[in-house]
C-alpha cells in the first residue's frame, strides 16, 4: 500500500472526536473503526465508492476516475444527490485504462485526460480518484495532479482512496481528507458574517437540504458551504471562514469537522435533520453555537419562535393522518441513526412501531427509545432477512421502512415497504420531510396493489374441476 | 362507483369520439375475404379509411356507395345496386358488408328493403357473395357502438341453431378496444388449455401487419362466414367488453350456447377469472408457463406500485377501454382524476373514478390539470404539451407512432407490460427537486425574523442571506 495512503488511514483511525474510537484500547484502535471484511460474507461498497459518494455532490467539479472501466463505468450517475445549478458532477469521466497502460503505467493517460477535461469543460477544479489497479501498478496520482495543476493553472485534487484499502465508510473519510489537504482554506469569501455556518456530511439526497435551507434562510443563517450536497468548489475552498459547523450525525465526515475546529477554530456539533425534535434541536444548537461565537443573542429568540410555529404546523399535519393510520404496525430498520426521533413522528401519526433497529445507536439513544416506546421496546441489533420475512409474513408488522437492500424481503412477502435509504427519490428531512414520510407511509399502506397480489391464483382456489359440468354444457 | 355525466357544451372541442359506421367497418375488416362499404357520400369512407391507414400503416379495403345530392333525395337503391355489382365484378368477395351513415339515415333509406329487391333482381350475378347490412347513423353512439352493432348484425344474419356442439371449441366475441396483439394473446391463452378459439371478428388475422403472398383487393385473413355460422356450435362463447353484451345475448338466445362476458381482461384478478373458466371448460390444470407469467405479473405490480402509487391520471377512451385502463391503474394505487369517454355504457358506472364525463378532449384537458399523466389516443398530444405532462397513447387513432396493432394490454403478460410502460413513463418524467420546492409559510418567516430591525424581509426569496451589514465581521487573515 502507498505509504501516504497508509499514513492517512492511520490518522483517520485516530479520531479524537469519535467517542466510539476513544473507548477502544490502543490495539483495537490500530485495527481501525471498521470491522475487517470477511470474504464471502461482505456487503457494501469499497473505499473508492465511499470517497466518490462523499465528494461527488460538489456539483461544478469534474470527477475523473483513474482506473479501468469497472470503477466508473459500472457505477456512474446512480445517486440522487441534487444540484440547484451545475450538472457537471453527473458527467462520468474515467481514464478507462487498458492493458498497455497497466504495463507501461497510466500516468500519461491521466495527464492527458485532465487536459482534455479542462479544455472541453473548463471546470473550477478536477478531482482525480485513485483506484485499485492504478494504485497497484504504482501510478502516482499526487505527482500527476501537482504537475497538471501547475501546467493548467487550475486546482487538480488527488483523491487517494483505492477500493482495496477498506470499506465505504473509510473511503468517506479519505475523500474528506482530500478536501482538507487541497481545498479548504485556499480561497477567501467576499464577505463574512456572524451567521455563516458549514454543514458537513450532508449530501442533499433527493434535495433534502432544500427542506431545511428555508428555515436557515428565514433566520438569516447563511450556509457558507455544505460539504458536499449541492456544493460548489469555491464554497468548499472558502469554508474555513464559517463561524460554526453542524456535522450531520452519520459521522461519515467527522474528520472534516474536527480538523476544521483544530485548524480554524470552527466549533461544531453533531445534529440530525430527521425527525421533528431532532430538527428543532439542531436549530437550537446552531443558534447557540453562533451566539457563542459572537452573534447577537436575539437569534435564539427568533429560533425558538420559528421552532414553535413549524413544530405546531408539522404536528398538525401529521395528526391529520391519525384516523387512517391508527393501529398500523411499523417495522423500522434504518441505518441506525437516532431512530427514536423518527419513531416519535410515526407514533404521532397513530402508527405502532413494533421494532426498530439500534445497530448504530448509542446507549443514550437506546434509553431514549425505551422512554418513547416503553420498557418492552423491541430493539433489533441485527436482523437477518429471514427474520424480517418471517415477521412480515406473520403480519406482526403492516409495513417495513428500510434501506434498499432489504426491500425484496418485504416485497416477496407481499408486504408494503418504504425506502428510507440513500438511493430513494423522496426527501424526508426537516419538518416538511417528516410530514412527507407519513404521507408516503399512508400512500403505500393503502395501495390496493397489496390486495391484488395476495389474491389466490385460480389454481390455488378450491376449484371444483367438475368435468361433468363441462360435458353437460357440450351436450 | 362513478356518476356519469354528459357534457352540456354545444360545441365539441378536440373530439375524442369517432363515428359508428367507422367502428362497424372496422369490425368487418376482421372478416376474411370481405369488402366493407359505407352507404354514404365518398367522404365518409375516405376519412375513415385514411384514419385506419394512418393507425395501422396497412392498406385498408373499404368501399363507398358514393351518394350525391340527387341520389340522396331519390334514394340510394341504385347506388347500392351498382356498388354491389361493381364490387362483385372487381373483387368477388365472400361478403359485402354495408354500414349506413348519417346522410343515408337522415334520408331514411330502407337498405334492408333495397337488398331484398336487388337480390331478387341479380340473384345469379351475386351468387357466392353474401351481403350484410347494419344501421349505424353517425349521429348516434360512437365507434365501439358501431363495432358492437356490426357484430350483432353478423351473428343475427349467419349464426345457425345447431343440434350438436363441438367439445373444446371456444367462441370469442372481442370488443373494438382489443388490438390484434390482444387477440393473439387471448388465442394463446385459450389454446394453452388444449381448446380451440374461434374469434368473430378477428382483426388479428387481417390487421396484424403481416406480408401476404399475393395482393387481394379485399380483407386478408380474419373470421370466415363458416366461423360465424359455427359460433352456435361452440362449447362455450365468451365476449370481451360490455359493448358485446347485445351480440352475445342474441347468440345465446338463438342457439342456447353457454356464454360468459368478461368486462375486461386487463388486470390480475380479471385474467384469473378467465383462467378459471378455461380450466373448467377444458378440465385441465393451468400450464406451468401460465403460472410463471402470473408470478411475473405479481412482481411487476410490486415493482410498479412505487411509481404508480398516488399518481393522478386522466384517461380519455371509449367505455370498455376506459374501464380496463382505469381499473388497472387504480389497482396499482393511482387515482383516475379525470375520465372522459365517448358514449353511454352500463360499464361506466363501474369505472373507479368520481365521475365519468361523456365529452371531448377539451373536457379531458380541463380535468387533467394537476394530473401526472394523460392516457388517450394520439390527438391528446397537444393537450399533453399544454399541460406539460406525458401522453401515454391508447386506443385508435395512434397516427404518430408505429406498432399500434401490437400494443398488448390483456392477459398476464399484457398487464405486466402495460404496468412497465406506465411506470417507465413516470420514471422518465420524474420531478427533480429544486431549492424552491419547500417554501416556508409567511407565519414561520415572520417568527424567524422576530421583527428585527434591518433584517431582510423578503422571506428568503431574495439572494441575500437576510443579514445586514452591521454584523459583518472583518476577515481574519488565514494562518
Amino acid at each position: 500500500m502507498d505509504a501516504r495512503v497508509s499514513a492517512k488511514i492511520q490518522s483517520v483511525f485516530e479520531e479524537p472526536a469519535c467517542e466510539h474510537n476513544q473507548n477502544k484500547d490502543e490495539k483495537a484502535r490500530k485495527k481501525g473503526c471498521t470491522k475487517q471484511l470477511s470474504p464471502g460474507a461482505a456487503a457494501g461498497g469499497c473505499a473508492f465508492d465511499g470517497a466518490k459518494i462523499a465528494l461527488q455532490p460538489i456539483a461544478d467539479v469534474a470527477h475523473l476516475v483513474h482506473g479501468p472501466i469497472a470503477c466508473e463505468g459500472n457505477s456512474w450517475d446512480n445517486r440522487n444527490s441534487s444540484t440547484s445549478g451545475p450538472q457537471l458532477y453527473r458527467t462520468g469521466f474515467t481514464t478507462d485504462i487498458g492493458e498497455l497502460d497497466v504495463i507501461y503505467g497510466g500516468e500519461k493517460r491521466l495527464f492527458k485526460s485532465i487536459r482534455e477535461i479542462i479544455e472541453k469543460y473548463d471546470p473550477p477544479a478536477v478531482f482525480v480518484y485513485q483506484t485499485c489497479v492504478t494504485a497497484l501498478i504504482g501510478d502516482d496520482i499526487e505527482a500527476v495532479c501537482k504537475r497538471a495543476a501547475e501546467k493548467f493553472g487550475k486546482p487538480v485534487v488527488p483523491v487517494n482512496a483505492p477500493g482495496f484499502v477498506g470499506p465505504k465508510n473509510l473511503g468517506n473519510k479519505l475523500g474528506a481528507e482530500a478536501l482538507l489537504d487541497y481545498v479548504v482554506g485556499t480561497q477567501e469569501p467576499e464577505v463574512s458574517t456572524a451567521y455563516d455556518i458549514n454543514i458537513i456530511g450532508e449530501y442533499n439526497l433527493a434535495g433534502e437540504l432544500w427542506q431545511v435551507r428555508p428555515l436557515l434562510d428565514a433566520l438569516g443563517i447563511r450556509i457558507l458551504s455544505c460539504i458536499s450536497g449541492d456544493g460548489r468548489y469555491n464554497e468548499v475552498a472558502q469554508s474555513h471562514r464559517a463561524r460554526a459547523a453542524m456535522m450531520v450525525c452519520s459521522k461519515s465526515m467527522i474528520n472534516v469537522a474536527r480538523k476544521m475546529e483544530d485548524r480554524y477554530g470552527i466549533p461544531f456539533f453533531e445534529g440530525s435533520f430527521y425527525g421533528i425534535e431532532d430538527m428543532s434541536d439542531t436549530l437550537r444548537q446552531l443558534a447557540g453555537l453562533l451566539i457563542q461565537q459572537g452573534a447577537p443573542a436575539e437569534l435564539m429568540d427568533r429560533t425558538e419562535a420559528l421552532i414553535a410555529v413549524e413544530e405546531k404546523r408539522a404536528w398538525e399535519r401529521i395528526a391529520a393522518y391519525r384516523p387512517r393510520l391508527e393501529g398500523k404496525k411499523v417495522l423500522l430498520i434504518t441505518g441506525g441513526v437516532k431512530s427514536w426521533s423518527v419513531v416519535a413522528a410515526l407514533q404521532e401519526a397513530g402508527l405502532e412501531v413494533v421494532g426498530t433497529s439500534v445497530k448504530k445507536s448509542t446507549k443514550e439513544d437506546k434509553e431514549k427509545i425505551k422512554e418513547i416506546m416503553g420498557e418492552d421496546a423491541h430493539m433489533i441489533d441485527d436482523m437477518t432477512p429471514r427474520e424480517m420475512f418471517k415477521m412480515l409474513r406473520e403480519a406482526r408488522a403492516d409495513i417495513m421502512l428500510s434501506g434498499g437492500r432489504s426491500q425484496f424481503v418485504a416485497l416477496k412477502a407481499k408486504m408494503p415497504w418504504l425506502d428510507i435509504n440513500q438511493e430513494r427519490h423522496y426527501a424526508y428531512a426537516g419538518y416538511e420531510g417528516m410530514v412527507d414520510l407519513v404521507r408516503e407511509i399512508s400512500k403505500t399502506l393503502f395501495n390496493p396493489v397489496w390486495e391484488q397480489v395476495r389474491a389466490p391464483a385460480p389454481w390455488d382456489e378450491a376449484l371444483v374441476l367438475d368435468l361433468s359440468d363441462a360435458v353437460a354444457e357440450v351436450a | 362507483m362513478a356518476s356519469v355525466r354528459e357534457s352540456k357544451k354545444a360545441c365539441a372541442v378536440n373530439p375524442l369520439k369517432m363515428s359508428q359506421p367507422l367502428g362497424a367497418c372496422y369490425a368487418f375488416l376482421g372478416l376474411s375475404n370481405t369488402m366493407p362499404m359505407m352507404h354514404g357520400s365518398q367522404g365518409c369512407t375516405s376519412f375513415g379509411l385514411v384514419l385506419l391507414v394512418r393507425h395501422f400503416k396497412e392498406a385498408i379495403p373499404m368501399q363507398t356507395t358514393a351518394m350525391n345530392e340527387v341520389s340522396t333525395i331519390l334514394g340510394g337503391m341504385d347506388n347500392i345496386e351498382q356498388a354491389l355489382l361493381n364490387i362483385k365484378k372487381r373483387a368477388n368477395p365472400a361478403l359485402i358488408a354495408i354500414a349506413s351513415t348519417g346522410l343515408t339515415e337522415t334520408k331514411g333509406d330502407d337498405v334492408d328493403g333495397y337488398l331484398r329487391l336487388i337480390r331478387a333482381k341479380h340473384g345469379e350475378t351475386l351468387a357466392g357473395t353474401e351481403v350484410v347490412y347494419v344501421s349505424t347513423p353517425d349521429y348516434v353512439g360512437a365507434f365501439q357502438d358501431g363495432w358492437a352493432a356490426a357484430v350483432k348484425a353478423l351473428v343475427d344474419a349467419f349464426s345457425e341453431p345447431v343440434t350438436q356442439r363441438v367439445a373444446g371449441r371456444v367462441g370469442v366475441l372481442p370488443g373494438a378496444h382489443l388490438t390484434p396483439a390482444d387477440l393473439e394473446e387471448l388465442r394463446e391463452l385459450i389454446e394453452a388449455f388444449g381448446l380451440q378459439a374461434v374469434m368473430v371478428p378477428d382483426i388479428s388475422g387481417s390487421l396484424d401487419g403481416h406480408i401476404p403472398e399475393d395482393f387481394t383487393p379485399t380483407t386478408l385473413g380474419g373470421a370466415t362466414l363458416d366461423d360465424i355460422r359455427g359460433l352456435a356450435a361452440c362449447q362455450h362463447v365468451i365476449a370481451v367488453g360490455e359493448q358485446m353484451r347485445p351480440a352475445l345475448d342474441s347468440l345465446a338466445a338463438r342457439s342456447g350456447v353457454p356464454v360468459t362476458l368478461f368486462e375486461r381482461l386487463s388486470g390480475l384478478t380479471a385474467v384469473d377469472a378467465l383462467v378459471a373458466l378455461l380450466m373448467r371448460l377444458s378440465g385441465r390444470p393451468a400450464p406451468a408457463r401460465l403460472k410463471r407469467q402470473r408470478g411475473q405479473l405479481q412482481d411487476a405490480m410490486l415493482d410498479g406500485h412505487f411509481h404508480l402509487g398516488g399518481k393522478r391520471v386522466a384517461i380519455g377512451a371509449e367505455p370498455d377501454l376506459l374501464f380496463a385502463l382505469a381499473s388497472v391503474t387504480c389497482e396499482m394505487g393511482a387515482e383516475v382524476a379525470a375520465a372522459v369517454t365517448t358514449t353511454h355504457s352500463p360499464v361506466l358506472e363501474k369505472v373507479p373514478a368520481v365521475e365519468v364525463l361523456i365529452g371531448d378532449l377539451e373536457d379531458l384537458e380541463l380535468g387533467a390539470v394537476g394530473c401526472d399523466l394523460l392516457l388517450t389516443h394520439a390527438h391528446g398530444r397537444q393537450a399533453a404539451t399544454r399541460l406539460g405532462i406525458p401522453l401515454f397513447r391508447v386506443g385508435i387513432p395512434q397516427f404518430d407512432r408505429i406498432g399500434a396493432a401490437h400494443q398488448l394490454t390483456i392477459g398476464y403478460r399484457g398487464t405486466r407490460d402495460l404496468i412497465f410502460q406506465l411506470a417507465n413513463t413516470f420514471i422518465a418524467n420524474m420531478h427533480a427537486h429544486g431549492p424552491e420546492d419547500w417554501p416556508l409559510p409567511a407565519e414561520a418567516v415572520a417568527a424567524a425574523r422576530g421583527g428585527t430591525a434591518g433584517a431582510c424581509n423578503s422571506g428568503g426569496s431574495c439572494s441575500c442571506s437576510g443579514v445586514t451589514e452591521d454584523i459583518v465581521v472583518p476577515i481574519i487573515p488565514a494562518r
